[in-house]
């Protein structure tokens, strides 16, 4: 068998391709319990059931935000979750044209022997819980691996062992009816250049693509989840053209045209960064054989977050924020952005966190 | 990579050198104790990138292909004694004048490959057939593999040689002229293909690649899959996208600048002893998809072989190819299925000379048409539809 072609192949590609429909991104609101907890912290609110359910319920049913999203990636526990009124928030988003995605990892472990490099755990029982989660509605999957530079990084064994666990990972989502999105993060931090992002970048999705290939995963009924190529942390930022010039250079020599939808991470970018790069790189002449689209988290709820501060008072104020957003991006994916967006307070704010740890 | 396994020995990756124990974070300490070997960025091919990228698009340019003559003087010997002539220098010579003195012919042709033997001749005038080439903007290649010889421990298949001083036999080319190279190797789908063969064939074409493009020679990236075989087109597919597969993760480990290289590629349809014969829209869909999962769009050309079809199917194929937009240049590099009505016209007579290159120039439009998508078929002689497979064919 050339790629696998399951009973799910044509639902697979149709749903693959919808995602990179132009003007429409994802949303990744799939942050753990604990990693939303961080971020409601940051806000002074309580991490409990009813502050996340209303969190992504404030995200979910702002007025005219599912226009701009393809997508909304979420946790297990939102995906059996409610509005306040009742409504499963998965049928509010398929009344909305937005595709129901969640994560099925299970966190980044350590590998021995490394320095500090991590494999990505979530296989056990992954079939099953793929076909559960595809009744429950979910379309796509996440699944992310982590991978970093340093004098001796990314080594052979990381780039080998995270290549294959997406590739594996894919293959049993496309058993299930779920669109695997594939996610080789190469973590910003560090002091090199923007050369050296793009090599490693060039090497990691060729060894993406070839465990890809000899899983026999269906590329049209996949997404690739990457960073964008920048210089490190550390190191002088550089302007948005430069940024789209790597990238999609980087992108153009290891990315086969058979995949329908690129979404960038934005990893610690602020909000408007994220936005302005991926612009560029919709304006930038030059193959491009797939949509150039957006997989935001923090990217898309950082101001939202502030104007919301937990208060009932504040949901219109935080929503019209998300709507600024959601709606800039859907422009950037059209090269169209105009860099005018009423910037919401921490909309132009790092939020780069070093060594972070979903 | 010996980058890699370098660093495995260093301190501060190892947990049981020096017997330290292992709690090192990334930098600090173990950098500025032990002299850290750093992951060395891919080294380019810097000095001819630029002129690599620019040869390779100029082969690619639209509504043009390459002309593949680089027969060697064995197999040449065989076209000329089809048509009753000696395997001679002169006749050699003779014949690719012939072909290269067309007048017109860089309206269509982007490349010639030549053999090492053509590369240094000269017309009978005296004038350099490199020369001829340059004045028509026809880039002129090399075939700098030499040959297939049987792979030990596979199944009765083979693998390709030249790797031995490829990179000055490569600088003496570019110093005479050539610009691009191209190495050959095979795969047979009745053999398996087994793993060991497509490793081999991948691996030897990434080393050539490389090397080629050190000493300023585009590499034209052939694993011909060959025709041989009574299987369907499902599996030339699944063979192809392995091969593929395991040739561009060579290419990349070996630093290969994908601007600047071509490839030539069989076109994905079943075995020519399959029952059923597949229409040139079947081919072209299973052609492209190969290529679409395959191929990363930095690629500018792709430069299909004939490797056997008639000069009409080998056309008809390419122009279902190019009926929409492909994100690189998908065209071709023929040689029997442009030279099979010249030779016959030719018949090694003087005489006959303008008529052969005519000849030629009727297949070179032909397919120039084809690469745009709009080739028609009229006209076309019941020569040029004569399928051209040879079983078990050697070069």
């Amino acid at each position: 068998m050339s790629c696998f072609k399951g009973k799910y192949a044509e639902e697979l590609a149709k749903n693959a391709a919808y995602i990179g429909t132009p003007g429409k991104g994802i949303l990744a609101a799939d942050e753990s319990t604990g990693t939303i907890g961080k971020r409601l912290s940051s806000i002074n609110v309580e991490n409990n059931e009813t502050n996340r359910r209303d969190l992504r319920e404030l995200l979910f049913c702002t007025p005219g935000a599912l226009q701009y999203l393809s997508g909304v990636i979420l946790f297990e526990e939102t995906l059996y979750q409610k509005t306040a009124g009742g409504k499963p928030f998965v049928d509010v988003l398929k009344e909305g044209g937005v595709l129901p995605g969640i994560k099925v990892d299970k966190g980044t472990v350590e590998l021995a022997g490394t320095n500090g490099e991590t494999t990505t755990q979530g296989f056990d029982d992954l079939g099953k819980r793929c076909a559960k989660y595809y009744e429950a509605g979910a379309r796509f999957a996440k699944w992310r691996a982590v991978l970093k530079i340093g004098p001796n990084e990314p080594s052979e064994l990381a780039i080998h062992e995270n290549a294959y666990g997406l590739a594996r990972y894919a293959s049993i989502c496309q058993e299930n009816g779920l669109v695997p999105i594939v996610e080789p993060e190469i973590l910003v931090d560090g002091s090199h250049d923007i050369n050296k992002c793009a090599a490693v970048t060039e090497r990691v999705l060729a060894a993406c693509y070839k465990a890809l290939n000899d899983h026999h995963v269906m590329l049209e009924g996949t997404l690739l989840k990457p960073n964008m190529v920048t210089p490190g942390s550390d190191s002088p930022k550089v302007a948005p053209e430069v940024i789209a010039e790597y990238t999609v250079r980087a992108l153009q020599r290891t990315v086969p045209a058979a995949v329908p939808a690129i979404v960038f991470l934005s990893g610690g970018q602020s909000e408007e960064e994220a936005t302005l790069n991926l612009n560029a790189m919709n304006k930038l002449q030059g193959k491009k054989p797939w949509s150039l689209s957006f997989s935001f988290g923090r990217a898309l709820q950082q101001s939202t977050l502030k104007a919301w501060g937990g208060k009932k008072e504040n949901v219109e104020k935080a929503q019209a924020s998300f709507l600024v957003r959601a709606k800039a991006n859907s422009e950037a994916t059209l090269g169209a952005y105009k860099g005018d967006a009423k910037l919401g307070e921490g909309a132009a704010e790092s939020l780069h966190v070093k060594d972070y740890k979903y | 990579m010996a980058c890699a396994s370098f660093a495995k020995l260093n301190a501060a990756s190892s947990q049981w050198i020096g017997q330290q124990s292992f709690t090192q974070r990334s930098g600090s300490s173990a950098s500025t104790r032990f002299a850290t070997r750093r992951v060395s960025l891919p080294i380019r091919a810097s000095s001819y990138t630029d002129e690599l990228v620019k040869t390779a698009k100029t082969v690619a340019s639209p509504g043009r292909g390459i002309l593949a003559i680089d027969e060697s003087n064995a197999t040449c010997g065989k076209r000329l004694s089809s048509i009753g002539l000696d395997n001679t220098e002169a006749n050699r010579q003779a014949y690719r004048q012939l072909l290269l003195t067309t007048p017109g012919l860089g309206e269509h042709i982007s490349g010639a490959i030549l053999f090492e033997e053509t590369l240094y001749q000269s017309t009978t005038d005296g004038k350099k057939f490199v020369d001829c080439l340059r004045e028509e903007n026809i880039m002129p290649g090399i075939k700098v593999d030499k040959g297939l010889v049987p792979l030990p421990g596979s199944n009765n298949e083979s693998w390709c040689q030249g790797l031995d001083g490829l990179a000055s036999r490569s600088a003496e080319y570019y110093k005479q002229g050539a610009r691009f190279a191209k190495w050959r190797t095979v795969v047979s789908i009745p053999c398996g293909p087994s793993a060991l063969a497509v490793k081999e064939a991948a691996w030897g074409l990434a080393r050539y690649a490389a090397i080629s493009q050190d000493n300023g020679l585009v590499p034209i990236v052939e694993p011909e899959i060959l025709l041989d075989g009574d299987h369907p087109i499902e599996r030339t597919l699944e063979v192809a996208e392995k091969v593929w597969s395991e040739v561009f993760f060579y290419l990349a480990e070996n630093n290969v600048i994908f601007e600047g290289i071509l490839l030539k590629p069989s076109m994905v349809t079943p075995g020519a002893e399959h029952k059923e014969k597949a229409s040139p829209e079947t081919i072209a869909k299973f052609t492209l998809t190969m290529l679409k999962r395959r191929v990363p769009p930095a690629v500018p050309g792709i430069m299909f072989l004939s490797g056997g079809q008639s000069e009409v199917e080998a056309t008809l194929n390419l122009n279902a190819m190019n009926q929409a937009p492909n994100p690189w240049h998908v065209s071709f590099s023929y040689a029997r299925a442009l030279q099979n009505t010249v030779l016959k016209t030719w018949q090694g007579r003087p005489e006959n000379v303008e008529a052969a290159q005519k000849a030629l120039l009727v297949r070179a439009k032909a397919n120039s048409l084809a690469q745009l998508g709009k080739y028609s078929g009229e006209g076309e002689s019941e020569e040029a539809k004569k399928g051209m497979f040879v079983k078990g064919y050697t070069y």
